[in-house]
């Protein structure tokens, strides 16, 4: 039988969270609600000096006088602040040596998530940091690491070890009273990841953290901050998942890239939370805050693979304040069934002679909505600035819908910016043309949509790009090869 | 007092003096109440992040000129497009002046809108589509409770209106503060046609605001051009807000030429009610000092097979600014829809800035919509190319500029037009290169 498109509609509905289980991992979780009395048990429980529990307390008095932002192109039930636990750790706090001490169940979850630790330390050289519910678990590769004098670690232990770093970049990219989230977040951030790559210094291997959320009721607000002295090369990767659950998990990261004088950061994110059933019930809300600051002649280099989540609220930024630095801006956004994405970018030309390039592709499916939202501003002494921008939505039946919301800001004269935008569906000739050389309807929507989303997946790492890949055909089921 | 209140005070005065029926009361009674729900929209509002009223809400404006406002012909007969034959529809300070005016009732109507809101024999018009398409947002609504007076175009079907016509308003600078609320109502019943071309013109630099509003009624198979000339004096700000309803098959092109005003706001939205149709929306803003354009543009696909089409240029020198917020809407049933829209800017001086806001917003998967948005200069090179050839550096950049904007000029229909725009954007960048642009 030939397959059509409502066989494709069908598929997309009834396809399943592979994801979806569920850890039975003893966890020390805090009760729900949310004061000042939390947040200063948050990190003494953390064993955090005081002056970090002042900066936790600073951000948690802010976020109080602060209202929830609606301008989004979303429509969800506001999450009640004081129903979710900010703080859940495994209690079997694990302080390993070898992966054999690590909870076997834990490593069952891994092999699950299809990052089984010794295969990738093994084949892929990846260093893992995993965070699972918010407390670092392990850390591999660390000894490669250390030699060439990086740290990475999470973001407690750097908070311990390295305060001075710490202290120094924390807040400096993202400030604590930035938006809603970023002050939560700054108040109950539970951990994260930290990484530091010294002057000169081409970090070996490409660097990577899994996020995972795992109990019920439980907010997950990791905080990355990742520091690339002069003249240093980091690739980053993150990649997310949860467990099924009905009620709606809140997800309010922050990320700070700083890249010191002709540093390079490459930062890679593929995203899989659960986006909720066929119904459009539970998932997670996604509320993320990610910025990088760019000093002279650096880069830094946001891919990002979005397929999951139930509300996605996202905009990796470059701030390109050094001369002749460099942002770019690679997405995928797949949204199928109820979801919700509205994100893009901010490229804010402080610099002279900076470029910036965003390239962005929404695929919508189901009842779903996927809007690109960005900004390009060209500050008045950003002489010779450029930006390229090009945003392509594809959209897969008529229940779901695309927007694109630029913001173009231009103050200087020589400054020269080109936007391009494009919406269409999947061309009933391209489906003919397969067709005719024996490629069948399914394979033929595969085709497109990879050619379509190429440019974006070819800039994620070997071992991202392969898994990015499986995401694809994992969201649009049935229709990617 | 604010202008706001003062607005609400002088309402009802200005209800007891007007001589309407009850239908058209009613729909004053309840745009006055829009208006002071909403107010005058500020930068908090999307629509108006990148526009401030406040410069223009602050003065005392007076709401009708008291003063004796006629004014010679010959004084004014350089705003006129004089080399062809048109209607007229001249108002002075907001006035009617039959003098200057050349009206029609033979076969079309082109006359008043006061007479068509208060003989019985308009009524039936009045009563389909007066402040039918037009949004009740704050500023339409606040015009439609003060709306007297402004054009009325009626073109019966399958009728053509065989000259243009040309509706102008002066503003003497009588009144030191002067608010104007012109109010247009164009209707083009099934297979009309008609051209109208639009000019406000302020005769001193006395402070002059216009809030006007237009509605465009285009039925089946009807064309509709609407060209607006905007170069007005430095204190002279208009908001304009034109709503369009388009029916199957009918084509509606409107021309924005934006070269001087304090303030100029354009909210132009087209509602595509039928399928089948085109949507025109052309722009060219070459502007300087501290003047602010601001195009505001809505293109709402209703209905399957329609085309909208946009493009706007802008030249921005000195301390000027330019915004540009275009929007795309395609309904979920609005299939096989293609929709074109581009913005192109060049910033000619350090403290120039431009805002562009293109957005897509798309429900329904079987269309081909496109937008595309640049910020650039000059080509040095070309520059160089004609000063090596012994043009001058002016008159090369004079040329490079023409050429930029030439694309909105060439789907001008009236050539006469075309000719008055031409020369005006030549004075515009001062130069005089022995042949016309």
């Amino acid at each position: 039988m030939a397959y059509t498109e409502d066989d494709l509609e069908k598929e997309l509905a009834t396809k399943e969270y592979k994801y979806g289980f569920y850890t039975d991992i003893e966890s020390e979780t805090f009760p729900n609600g949310l004061n000042e009395d939390v947040v200063r048990a948050i990190s003494l429980k953390k064993g955090e000096p005081e002056w970090m529990t002042d900066w936790r307390i600073e951000a948690f008095r802010y976020w109080q006088t602060m209202e929830e932002p609606e301008w989004a192109n979303v429509h969800y039930a506001k999450p009640d602040f004081q129903n979710i636990s900010y703080y859940s750790a495994p209690s079997k706090k694990p302080k390993y040596d070898s992966l054999d001490e690590v909870d076997p169940e834990l490593l069952d979850t891994f092999k699950r998530l299809g990052i089984s630790l010794d295969e990738q330390k093994k084949l892929a050289g990846v260093a893992v940091d995993v965070v699972m519910d918010s407390v670092s678990v392990t850390t591999t590769f660390k000894k490669t690491l250390a030699e060439k004098g990086i740290i990475f670690c999470s973001i407690s232990e750097a908070i311990k070890e390295h305060p001075e770093l710490v202290k120094k970049y924390i807040g400096s990219v993202v400030p604590q009273k930035d938006n809603f989230y970023a002050a939560l977040n700054s108040a109950v951030f539970s951990d994260g990841s930290f990484c530091y790559i010294p002057k000169g210094v081409r970090c070996p291997m490409e660097l990577s953290t899994y996020f995972r959320i795992n109990q019920a009721g439980t907010g997950q607000f990791e905080r990355t901050l990742v520091v690339a002295d002069a003249g240093s090369y980091v690739s980053y990767l993150e990649g997310c998942t949860a467990p099924s659950r009905d009620e709606n998990q809140l997800h309010a990261a922050v990320v700070e890239l700083i890249a010191l004088d002709d540093a390079e950061i490459k930062y890679s994110t593929v995203q899989n939370w659960y986006p909720g059933n066929d119904q459009g019930k539970g998932g997670v809300y996604n509320f993320v805050t990610k910025r990088g600051l760019c000093e002279k002649n650096a880069k830094i280099s946001w891919t990002q693979v979005e397929t999951g989540s139930a509300v996605t609220w996202k905009y990796p930024s470059c701030i390109l304040k050094g001369d002749n630095s460099i942002g770019e801006f690679y997405s995928i956004a797949v949204t199928n069934n109820f979801q919700q994405a509205d994100t893009g970018t901010k490229m804010i030309h402080i610099g002279k002679n900076t470029k910036s390039t965003i390239i962005s592709k929404g695929i919508s499916a189901g009842q779903s909505q996927n809007s690109y939202r960005g900004l390009v501003q060209i500050n008045s002494r950003a002489e010779n600035a450029r930006n390229f921008s090009q945003c392509d939505s594809l959209l897969m039946g008529n229940k779901c819908g695309a927007h694109t919301f630029p913001y173009i800001e231009a103050k200087n004269k020589t400054a020269r910016v080109e936007h391009e935008a494009t919406t269409s569906k999947i061309g009933e000739d391209q489906i003919f043309y397969c067709n005719q050389r024996g490629i069948d309807t399914e394979k033929a929507i595969a085709l497109i949509v990879n050619g379509f989303s190429k440019e974006v997946l070819n800039k994620l790492p070997m071992e991202f790009a392969v898994e990015a890949q499986k995401l694809l055909e994992i969201s649009l089921e049935g229709s990617v090869g | 007092m604010s202008l706001k209140d003062k607005l609400l005070s002088s309402y009802l005065t200005f209800q007891e003096n007007t001589d309407l029926d009850n239908s058209i009361h009613d729909i004053k009674d309840e745009a006055i109440k829009v208006f002071e729900e909403h107010g005058f929209p500020t930068r908090k509002d999307e629509n108006w992040k990148y526009t401030s009223l406040n410069s223009l809400t602050k003065p005392d404006y007076s709401l009708v000129s008291h003063a004796d406002d006629a004014i010679e012909f010959k004084d004014v007969k350089k705003y006129f497009l004089n080399d062809i034959d048109t209607y007229k529809i001249v108002f002075i300070d907001g006035v009617y002046s039959s003098y200057l005016s050349e009206t029609t009732h033979d076969g079309v109507d082109v006359c008043l809108l006061s007479s068509a809101l208060t003989k019985p024999k308009f009524k039936q018009v009045i009563d389909v589509y007066f402040n039918k398409i037009a949004k009740k947002e704050s500023l339409t609504a606040l015009n439609t409770a003060f709306a007297k007076e402004g054009a009325y175009i009626y073109v019966p079907k399958s009728r053509a209106v065989n000259k243009p016509i040309q509706i102008v308003h002066f503003s003497t600078g009588n009144e030191a503060n002067l608010m104007l609320q012109p109010r247009n109502l164009i209707v083009a019943e099934e297979n009309a046609e008609v051209q109208v071309i639009e000019r406000h013109q302020s005769l001193n630099s006395n402070a002059v605001f216009t809030n006007s509003v237009t509605e465009i009624y285009a039925g089946k198979h009807a064309r509709v051009d609407y060209y607006k000339i905007q170069n007005d004096k430095e204190n002279a700000s208009l908001i304009d807000n034109t709503h369009i309803d388009q029916q199957e098959s009918s084509e509606v092109s409107v021309h924005t030429f934006s070269f001087g005003g304090k303030l100029t706001r354009n909210n132009l939205s087209f509602y595509q009610n039928g399928e089948h149709n085109n949507s025109i929306l052309k722009g060219i803003t070459i502007i300087e000092d501290k003047q602010h354009v601001d195009h505001n543009t809505l293109v709402h696909h209703k209905q399957p097979n329609c085309e909208s089409h946009q493009d706007y240029k802008g030249i921005f020198d000195d301390k000027s600014t330019g915004v540009f917020n275009g929007k795309v809407v395609v309904d979920a049933i609005a299939q096989k829809i293609n929709a074109y829209q581009s913005n192109n800017n060049i910033l000619i001086s350090d403290k120039a800035s431009i805002n562009s806001k293109p957005q897509l917003e798309i429900f329904a998967d079987d269309v081909r919509c496109s937008h595309g948005c640049t910020i650039g200069q000059l080509d040095e090179d070309a520059l160089f190319y004609m000063r090596t050839r012994g043009i001058g550096v002016k008159e090369g950049r004079a040329l490079l500029m023409y050429a930029f904007a030439n694309n909105v000029l060439e789907s001008v229909k009236i050539p006469q037009l075309k000719a008055r725009i031409t020369n005006l954007i030549a004075d515009k960048l001062g130069v005089n290169i022995g042949f016309d642009l």
